[in-house]
């Protein structure tokens, strides 16, 4: 079969300027055959090679059998969203042929195990063949049926590589650092490499028109998934206990905190560890017991997803109550109920703002990078401290599990913990009577004391029911109220101690704004390029807290139509900006997506031009 | 039920070795019913409290919900207390416990707040092996909803409204010694000769120390026919020794008849001096204290005082290998690693 090299058209017809750089290769596999490693080489080589890259696993529920994706997207402008349009798939599993077949964009490219013939029903004649006879060059080659099915994966790497004319060395040096201590791994790697490439070389035109050139984009960038960060943020904020229940796609935060601790929370005299790391055995106890962590004066957190957050709401409600600090990380998939527990979504908005029952609200915060995921953990643990009450990290699949080009994670060595209003023993001494809930500073936030601080003073007893400044025992409905006006006090101080959203222009200038936030942002930013160059433009804000400040109030105001984006069916973000913000819904213009996958840009501006252009014509 | 606490104390009251009174460790007044059994635990933890000289802000106590959940706020109010969510207690006391290893944790529970809604956390909180007391005031009826059946109430006994429990009833000491607990006592709220001795041993002990200690409800379980009121638990109960706690460094006086005593050696040098009035029972031997539990059952008879204790035991700090300093006063310097080393880390992520 032939490589035509016609131009290659966009996933809405248009036509690209250039493949160079810029394209989706889609990887179809089935799990647990060890392509994920492989495909990660994959990226990780165009990642050294200075090209912005982003790479999505689209998997199942599922340990072993059963069909995954891998989707790469490369793009020299360096936008980070999904794209729609595969340019070339690497088709590598027969159960999902068809469909896969079926996906590639006309003009685009099949590359496929050739060892058999393909069946007739998966030819297209306007998409190009590439037959590399992977699995009869593995069986020449390796005697082992596990090597057999690991290095098939190598093997595409490299008919890939010289496709894409990535550079070998690249490839090279990344197994090295891979195989660290097991060096004699090498060789039998590279000479899969080398059987794909060359096997390329010998039989196809090469490299193709889509491919990649080195550039110098990235500096000093990294590769990271969301998880990890927020892992990493937890050990530099300090927290000393963490507390879990397994769950996708939260569980690598958490093992991320666990592998990072094991080194780095080691104290060297005792070769004892400075964090304690418990199992729990749901997501109730997890809560629980952070909370009882927070009360007694440790940095304490979990991670979990939507069910888990469900289970939590009782413990969360007491934590508000009660005046407790914990930390919360929810990454987010598709629900409800167990829903797509492998897919991305914004779902939980609703539920993790008015968590528990009665009147209750939490602090969201909204990360959208790597970079985001570490400082907002990072943060997340002084906001908790300063303001006694839970931090619910609102972060989601997408950015938690796959990996995104991200800013380095910085760290001021000069920055203390900001323990928040914490008495001593000292402190106490001075003070006639302590009271627990008093407002002495007239901000909503009282004094706390730790447990076993002071002999005599500074005792109290913590609880979910009603209580005076003294932590009482009341049932008096003025005392009650007092306090839950103190509470929403101290929410306005929140106000301005949560992270200010980020606007995408000084000024506000145009008619309409666009409202985002968390994943969102890469196909959200990728869209305003593309509606710019429509002759559109748009102002943007992009919303990183709850609750929120006054810079959201004053965007919304100024703005005669206000498109917010989300990936959920509800248009939760839209609801809670209402409700709180008290702006008339009808202004706010949803755009959802909410089909388990990362909202596009292509999608975005599309539901923005149909409504401007009907409204354009209604005039 | 007098509403204010007579301030009259007697001007020679003793004072223990940090030179208080027992009235230190009181608490505000209780609002529970008068006679409930619930007080004269409460009563015991006050006294065993003194008896220890302990310093009431080096312990924290915690409870659930329910009317023994209820009771931390009438015992040692110079501690900070934690009346948090149904059953979750244990949760609750475990993020504590990790966050200050250094305390002395006491939980209080009930009948319900443990053998059903908390079931799940009473028993994962005995498998970590949390060093804490766990004391269950168990009446065989949730009291604050006004007398449903627990998951205690014996099978065939009758409630208020004369309707006899047709369900299997769960016996939480012998729960206790299967999944591991190692210290587990029962008793009965109106047997504090028995309980101080049992609370004190307990609080020594340097893991999950578990009590459950039969206490009636005087308005709704104390009727005719049922198997937890005062009537019948005193005709039923059945101890396996009389107990005494001797602290560290204190000489033993008390002599007993020859093979009948058991001295128990708990961690800190302290012992417990036994008694014992059943000779089949070894109270080192999981086995054996199972068999006695069961045995009395049989025999409809209550088994009361040290069933099993293992002195040898692990806490979950050990397990875990955290550090000597408790976790909640370590500092920057301790925690963050610093910027050189995230240097290092995203070096790792290029």
């Amino acid at each position: 079969m032939s490589l035509n090299t016609k131009s290659i058209e966009g996933q809405d017809g248009s036509v690209n300027q250039s493949g160079i750089n810029n394209f989706v290769v889609r990887f179809a596999n089935v799990n647990g055959t060890g392509s994920a490693s492989a495909n990660h080489l994959f990226t990780k080589a165009i990642f050294r090679m200075g090209i912005p890259v982003t790479p999505k696993n689209i998997f199942p529920s599922n340990i072993q059998g059963l069909p995954t994706w891998y989707e790469v997207r490369v793009s020299e402008k360096g936008y980070l969203g999904r794209r729609e349009g595969i340019d070339l798939l690497v088709a590598v599993n027969p159960q999902s042929m068809q469909a896969d077949v079926e996906s590639v964009r006309s003009g685009g490219y099949l590359l496929y195990d050739s060892s058999k013939k393909l069946g007739q029903e998966f030819i297209r004649e306007d998409i190009n063949y590439i037959g590399v006879p992977l699995m009869n060059m593995c069986n020449e080659n390796y005697t082992d049926p596990r090597q057999r099915q690991l290095f098939k994966n190598i093997i595409y790497v490299g008919a890939l590589a010289a496709l894409f004319n990535i550079d070998f060395k690249e490839l090279e040096n990344l197994l090295d650092e891979q195989f660290k201590g097991k060096e004699k791994l090498i060789p039998a790697n590279i000479k899969a490499l080398q059987l794909g490439e060359n096997y390329i070389q010998k039989n196809f035109k090469f490299p193709l028109d889509l491919r990649v050139e080195r550039r110098d984009i990235l500096k000093d960038s990294i590769l990271m998934d969301g998880n990890s960060a927020c892992g990493i943020g937890a050990v530099y904020a300090g927290a000393t206990v963490a507390a879990w229940y397994p769950i996708t796609p939260s569980t690598s935060v958490v093992e991320a905190f666990m592998d990072y601790a094991a080194t780095l929370r080691v104290d060297k005299t005792t070769g004892k560890r400075n964090v304690a790391i418990v199992q729990a055995e749901d997501e109730l106890a997890a809560i629980g017991m952070v909370i009882g962590a927070g009360w007694n004066g440790a940095r304490a957190f979990t991670a979990t997803s939507g069910p888990g957050v469900s289970l939590m709401n009782e413990f969360l409600g007491l934590a508000y109550f009660a005046e407790i600090p914990a930390v919360l990380i929810d990454v987010q998939r598709t629900g409800p109920s167990t829903g797509m527990p492998t897919r991305t979504q914004q779902s939980d908005i609703m539920e993790a703002a008015y968590a528990s029952h009665g009147d209750t609200k939490h602090i969201l915060l909204f990360p959208s990078t790597p970079k985001e995921c570490f400082d907002m953990t990072a943060d997340s643990f002084d906001l908790a401290e300063e303001l006694q009450t839970p931090i619910i990290i609102m972060t989601d699949l997408d950015l938690g599990m796959n990996d995104h080009v991200s800013q380095p994670l910085q760290w001021d060595d000069k920055r203390k913990y900001k323990r928040g209003k914490v008495l001593s023993a000292e402190d106490l001494e001075k003070i006639e009577r302590f009271g627990r809930y008093h407002d002495v500073d007239n901000d909503g936030i009282p004094y706390r004391t730790y447990p076993g601080t002071h002999p005599t003073k500074g005792s109290y007893f913590t609880r979910g029911t009603s209580r005076d400044e003294y932590a009482v025992y009341t049932e008096d409905g003025n005392k009650y109220k007092q306090n839950m006006d103190r509470l929403m006090k101290k929410w306005e101080t929140a106000k301005s101690l949560v992270h200010k959203p980020e606007l995408y222009q000084e000024k506000n200038i145009s008619e309409n704004g666009v409202l985002f936030f968390g994943t969102s942002t890469y196909s959200v930013e990728e869209a305003m390029d593309d509606m710019k160059a429509q002759g559109i433009s748009i102002d943007a804000i992009r919303i990183t807290s709850f609750p929120f400040n006054k810079t959201v109030e004053d965007f919304i105001k100024s703005h005669k139509k206000v498109f917010v984006i989300e990936q959920n069916r509800d248009a939760q973000m839209k609801s809670l900006i209402s409700i709180e913000l008290q702006i008339d819904p009808n202004k706010l213009i949803s755009v959802l997506n909410y089909d388990g996958l990362p909202i596009t840009a292509h999608h975005i501006v599309q539901e923005i031009t149909t409504n401007l252009f009907q409204n354009q014509k209604v005039k | 039920m007098s509403y204010v606490r007579p301030k009259f104390r007697h001007p020679s009251l003793p004072t223990n070795k940090l030179g208080y009174t027992v009235d230190y460790y009181e608490g505000s007044l209780s609002t529970l019913c008068a006679g409930c059994g619930h007080d004269s635990i409460s009563a015991s933890v006050i006294q065993a409290a003194f008896e220890l000289n302990i310093e009431p802000h080096r312990l924290a106590k915690l409870s659930g919900i329910g009317c023994s959940s209820k009771t931390p706020a009438y015992f040692l109010s110079h501690s900070h207390g934690f009346n948090s969510v149904h059953g979750r207690m244990p949760s609750v006391a475990t993020g504590a416990n990790l966050a200050n290893k250094d305390l002395i944790y006491f939980g209080v529970s009930g009948d319900g707040d443990t053998a059903s809604i908390g079931m799940g956390q009473f028993v994962h909180v005995i498998r970590r092996n949390l060093n804490m007391v766990y004391v269950v005031m168990n009446n065989g009826c949730y009291g604050l909803t006004k007398g449903q059946d627990s998951a205690t109430a014996d099978n065939g006994s009758k409630n208020k409204s004369g309707q006899v429990n047709p369900f299997e009833s769960i016996d939480l000491a012998s729960l206790a010694i299967e999944l591991g607990a190692t210290f587990v006592a029962q008793s009965f709220s109106g047997d504090k000769t028995q309980l101080i001795p049992l609370m004190k041993a307990a609080i020594k002990h340097p893991g999950f120390a578990f009590i459950n200690v039969i206490s009636p409800c005087v308005t709704f379980n104390n009727n005719v026919g049922s198997t937890k009121s005062y009537d019948y638990v005193r005709e039923h109960v059945e101890a396996t020794s009389t107990i005494d706690f001797v602290p560290q460094m204190t000489e033993i006086t008390t002599s007993y008849g020859e093979g009948t005593t058991e001295k128990v050696k708990m961690h800190d040098g302290s012992f417990i001096q036994l008694n014992k009035l059943s000779k089949d029972w070894d109270p080192l031997d999981k086995r054996s204290a199972v068999n006695a539990i069961m045995s009395a059952k049989e025999k409809g008879e209550i088994l009361t005082g040290l069933l099993y204790m293992n002195p040898d035991t692990q806490d979950l700090h050990q397990t875990i290998n955290s550090s000597d300093t408790p976790l909640n006063m370590l500092h920057e310097k301790e925690l963050c690693p610093g910027s050189t080393i995230l240097k290092e880390i995203n070096a790792n992520f290029r």
